[in-house]
């Protein structure tokens, strides 16, 4: 039998995980899912778990001139509300779950799991966003993309815990999250797309795409977003098929039970395709 | 084993055992709620929704750990209050209720939406009740009732 431990401070959580790997568990959306047995008996995990739905020193938003700061354990509900997180992160949790999911899921558990299909993963790409682990001697802070190194990877040591999301503060002049699912709600992600840029007197100074459940991290290639940035909105949109070409080695889908490499294929590139026709001198 | 204490229904409860239990087995097979259904058992359906600390969860997803020193109200905990009784009417004169076995889930969704915003837009109640299946009203009479409700429990919420 696995041990379970419910923590009630950051520290008690760092003092255990100091001593041993846990398999850490804040709302359970996801593990109590993925681990569940058959019905009215109790999950069945394989490793020891660490309760940390309680830690209420990760339950915050703050911000200062250059960053939003958010606790990662403050539920997607909470975040999707609140005023100092960027528009385009609470228009992408209102495409996530359901109310009853999104009152206890966390952003930091849709980080550690590290899905392909997570879908505020494709926003916090986009966004230039930073993840703090602690452990009981040492911060960290990584940028996400290296943080995440594939499918279900991260560089969370067995020691650490994540305990907050760093984002920039970055004013654009449209920012969009589109999902593509198989239901309005509840629905993981066949393809999602983030995009954002700025136009300052015609030229488009920030150009950014990033996709999910396309590859087994988030794409985003700034290597091209710089290529088409300091061009004339005009020339961005008659340069539509060829960004689309550009984008396409990159967007390396598989088949599975949601939906198949053609199909997300070829929405991923329609969704950039629609990205760019909706680009205007704003 | 773990120890675990929260308030069930306005009642203090504590319960031993393992804290890796679902808070929906712990609810049916030992509080004997079995007003909260297990309907897809992954989070998909809201059968088996219940508020925790007043906001709804779905209690299949839920491990019993994490309402230690919190407050569970399920249907039946709810079914006292004068908010039911005015959801209760407004299900039944829009024929919000057929099968029934979605209506416990889709009563706490409810009562969840116009805690949060007492008169709540056709989308808004559509936003809210989005984690919650219903195959036999095609959803519309539900959408009725909320507004109904809304408009009958006039100061409660």
């Amino acid at each position: 039998m696995v041990d379970q431990i419910i923590v009630k401070s950051l520290e008690e959580a760092l003092m255990y995980l100091n001593e041993k790997p846990f398999l850490l568990l804040a709302g359970g959306t996801d593990l109590m899912i993925q681990n569940r047995a058959v019905s009215e008996t109790p999950v069945d995990f394989k490793k020891d778990i660490l309760y940390i739905s309680n830690l209420s020193e990760c339950k915050y938003v703050k911000f200062d001139n250059e960053n939003v700061y958010i606790g990662s354990l403050t539920s997607l509900e909470t975040l999707s509300h609140h005023e100092f997180v960027p528009q385009l992160l609470k228009d992408t949790i209102h495409e996530m779950a359901s109310p009853g999911i999104r009152n206890v899921a966390t952003i930091a558990g849709n980080i550690g799991n590290a899905s392909p299909a997570g879908d505020s993963l494709v926003t916090l790409y986009l966004l230039d966003a930073s993840v703090k682990v602690e452990s009981l001697h040492q911060k960290r802070i990584i940028p996400i993309e290296n943080f995440i190194t594939g499918v279900r990877k991260t560089l969370l040591k067995d020691n650490e815990l994540i305990t907050e999301i760093i984002i920039p503060k970055k004013s654009f002049s449209f920012t969009s999250f589109v999902k593509v699912g198989g239901r309005k709600a509840d629905a993981i992600s066949k393809v999602s797309f983030a995009g954002a840029y700025t136009v300052e007197n015609g030229i488009v100074t920030d150009f950014r795409i990033a996709l999910g459940a396309i590859y087994q991290t988030v794409l985003r290639r700034k290597e091209l977003e710089k290529e088409y940035t300091g061009l004339s909105v005009c020339t961005i949109r008659s340069k539509r098929e060829e960004i689309i070409s550009r984008y396409t080695p990159f967007i390396q889908p598989i088949d599975d039970q949601r939906s198949n490499k053609k199909y997300r294929l070829q929405v991923a590139k329609n969704m950039i395709g629609a990205f760019i026709d909706s680009m205007k001198l704003i | 084993m773990a120890t675990i204490k929260f308030i069930l229904n306005g009642k203090k409860v504590t319960y031993v055992g393992n804290p890796g239990l679902r808070l929906l087995d712990v609810l049916r097979n030992e509080y004997h709620l079995t007003g909260v259904k297990e309907g897809c058992g992954e989070g998909e359906c809201g059968a088996c929704s219940v508020l925790l600390n007043h906001k709804i969860v779905n209690s299949c997803s839920v491990p019993l750990a994490n309402v230690d020193g919190l407050e569970v109200i399920t249907i039946e905990g709810f079914s006292e209050t004068k908010r039911y009784s005015v959801i209760k009417d407004s299900f039944e004169q829009t024929g919000g209720v057929q099968c029934g076995f979605c209506t416990p889930g889709m009563i706490i969704a409810s009562e969840s939406l116009l805690n949060e915003n007492p008169t709540p837009s056709d989308e808004e109640i559509k936003i809210g009740l989005s984690g919650n299946l219903c195959r036999c009203t095609g959803y519309q009479m539900i959408i009725e009732a909320i507004q109904k409700a809304s408009k009958d429990g006039d100061g409660l919420w």
